[in-house]
């Protein structure tokens, strides 16, 4: 099957509005997650949220830029997506053989007031065709909704897409926002950490949720002018079939996603550089990760999860967390695991620690989420 | 190599009743959603009291699903589905939940079901089906999408068989469609069908 | 304290939509998870949230839930213990 190639790419989050600025902060081990103001009935929680003046600024200007008017008051999460995109769109050939992906578990929710009972305000599809429209796409977007895998999954079918003939390229874009809808559902869960999240550590206590969005463009042909092409050497979905919400205990339906995509890359273990995983730092979800990645023999890898430094972006997450560790192996440099002090799952992990700077080819990248959803994606470097 | 897959079988669940594979089942046919799927379910004959834990959107995914799958052997069955609302049926609860200030309970019974995805969560679980996934939403059912997804899914080897289709439910308008693609079948597996079975 | 146990069989059967169940199938010291009811980690968040609702009682520790949910004896007494509703 041929090879599928990403780049450009980019992201907006509370660490910064382009990705230079989100991936400047990362590499000072800076954290986007603040204590919050209460959000609807909900008191003071831990999040990383996007300042909403801060975003408004940055996105008129980006709209002066494309003399685009205000008046389509855009939600928030659009300004997002549009900001995210707006970088990879602009020199963009958008042909009738480009796809536009759209990553996201709840959309425009928090513009439903429960009075809306056709659902028109917080549309995904409605939304889609706003998006597609501003740019030009010439198709109609694909929208997946597939809760916190959406972001790898995005890519995975852009690239099974494009080996299909279906399209030539692709441009992804995701982004889901703290909203009360969401916190108060997790916090129904108990599932939120009372301070900074801390994945894999012994005293880890929940997840924070964030908000970002971010884009990223895939072709069947390598991108022109990059020196190092990214592609995606093999990947998988596979459903632990065995709770709604909660983890397999054996880590099963990830163990199998993981197996999968390396033996379509026919690559194996060892040959696995480091590893950005799901790592929500809830007790369960950092436990399965470590059983999944001890049966896949690939426990003694460095690992990472990226959640510490701007929360669990549930659509955004595979998407912005795919798009910094491609960052990592273009630098080669291996990003800490922001909150990890002590070993916390009952299986050791090569948990990162502190920037290393090393040769680096090969990311896995993994996520899992609701209803026994896991995905698992192998990103190679090639130099030309 | 271009393989022609065909559709096995195939079902739909709306106001009118239920067909299953073009012939009506003798069903209690009723505008209420609930009336009807609790009655349907009892007409299955099968035990699975979770049932009654699910939201609308679930209930009615695993009601076509047990249809198609009740009797299959291969566990290695792919599922692809879509709809226009995802779980908004659902949000609508959590929504409400959250407006009352005075009495501010959100319920997680209700919130993991805001996600459409969690009903194929419900028919793997079900169906013991370990296996590639994902959902879609458009404002129609996109057949090119899902026909060149799921020859994708079988032509990689990724699954044996794939079961697609359409599951919407808002407000008590409901309709599912869904069929099984394999390898043998009495239909074609193609745009024209598929979108004819859709219609 | 009788009265009470109904009352929190009807309850739990209700707000875990246990469809199938009544109260007179409820015995006062069965396992409520596990075998028991059959009854999973959603629905002891479900009980948590109905403990706060009905009876103003705030359980955040997974542990003090595990001991308290096991039973309707166990339940009811941690109940009529901590209840301020």
């Amino acid at each position: 099957m041929r090879k599928v190639y990403i780049g450009p790419y980019n992201c907006i989050s509370p660490l910064g509005c382009t990705l230079e600025d989100t991936w400047s902060a990362v590499l000072e081990g800076k954290s986007g997650i603040t204590l919050q103001e209460p959000i609807g009935e909900i008191p003071n929680t831990y999040a990383a949220i996007i300042v909403r003046d801060e975003l408004d600024s940055y996105f008129t200007a980006q709209l002066q830029d494309i003399k685009l008017a205000e008046a389509f008051r855009f939600t928030k999460l659009e300004k997002l997506m549009i900001s995210a995109l707006l970088p990879i769109v602009r020199n963009l050939d958008i042909t009738t053989e480009t796809e536009l992906i759209i990553s996201t578990t709840k959309g425009n929710i928090a513009q439903c007031d429960g009075k809306d009972k056709d659902g028109v305000a917080a549309s995904l599809p409605a939304l889609a065709q706003r998006i597609a429209y501003l740019f030009g796409f010439k198709r109609s977007p694909i929208v997946i909704s597939n809760a916190c895998v959406s972001g790898l999954q995005a890519i995975s079918t852009a690239k099974r897409l494009i080996q299909m003939d279906y399209c030539k390229d692709a441009v992804i874009v995701a982004s889901d926002l703290v909203s009360e809808f969401v916190l108060s559902g997790f916090r129904s869960f108990q599932a939120l950490s009372d301070g900074i999240c801390r994945p894999y550590d012994e005293d880890r206590k929940g997840l924070n949720l964030g908000e970002a969005a971010a884009a990223l463009y895939i072709s069947k042909q390598p991108i022109p002018g990059q020196k190092q092409q990214f592609y995606v050497a093999g990947e998988a979905s596979i459903n632990d079939a065995n709770h709604i919400s909660g983890p397999s205990r054996t880590g099963e339906g990830l163990k199998c996603s993981i197996e999968r995509a390396l033996a379509e890359a026919a690559t194996l273990p060892e040959a696995v550089d480091f590893i950005c995983a799901h790592g929500t730092a809830t007790v369960y979800n950092d436990e399965m990760e470590a059983i999944a990645l001890h049966r896949t023999k690939l426990a003694d890898k460095p690992i990472n999860s990226l959640k510490g430094y701007f929360g669990h972006t549930l659509g955004t997450a595979g998407l912005i967390e795919t798009i910094l560790s491609l960052e990592c192996l273009r630098n080669n440099i291996l990003l800490p695991s922001f909150g990890y002090q002590k070993q916390g799952t009952s299986l050791p992990l090569a948990v990162i620690t502190e920037k290393i700077h090393k040769p680096l080819s090969r990311c896995l990248k993994t996520a899992s989420g609701f209803a026994g959803t896991n995905t698992a994606i192998l990103f190679e470097k090639e130099i030309l | 190599m271009e393989r022609k897959y065909h559709i096995s079988k195939h079902c739909r669940i709306d106001h009118h009743g239920v067909l299953y594979n073009g012939q009506p089942l003798s069903a209690e046919i009723s505008t209420e959603f609930s009336i009807f799927s609790k009655a349907f379910y009892y007409s299955l004959g099968t035990t699975y009291p979770k049932f009654f834990k699910m939201d609308n959107l679930s209930k009615l995914a695993w009601l076509g699903a047990e249809l198609l799958l009740k009797e299959e052997l291969s566990k290695n069955i792919a599922i692809v589905l879509s709809n226009r609302s995802s779980s908004y049926d659902t949000d609508l609860k959590h929504v409400h939940a959250i407006s009352n200030t005075e009495q501010y309970y959100p319920s997680p019974a209700i919130f993991v079901y805001t996600l459409p995805n969690v009903c194929i969560g419900e028919i793997a679980i079900r169906h013991h089906l370990q296996t590639e996934n994902i959902f879609f939403v458009s404002e129609q059912f996109d057949s090119q999408l899902t026909v060149n997804y799921c020859n994708y899914l079988l032509n990689s080897n990724r699954a044996e068989k794939v079961l697609c289709g359409w599951v919407e439910y808002l407000e008590e308008n409901y309709k599912l469609v869904l069929y099984l693609v394999e390898k043998t079948g009495n239909l074609a597996h193609d745009l024209n069908v598929v979108r004819q079975l859709m219609l | 304290m009788e009265e009470l146990k109904s009352e929190l069989k009807a309850k739990i059967i209700e707000a875990l939509n246990l469809e199938e169940i009544a109260v007179e199938d409820i015995e006062n010291d069965a396992p409520l998870f596990g075998d028991g009811l059959g009854l999973d980690s959603i629905d002891a968040l479900e009980l948590t949230v109905l403990l706060d609702k009905d009876y103003g009682i705030k359980v955040t520790d997974p542990k003090v839930g595990k001991t308290i949910f096991q039973s309707i004896d166990t339940l009811a007494h941690y109940i009529s213990e901590n209840r301020t509703k």
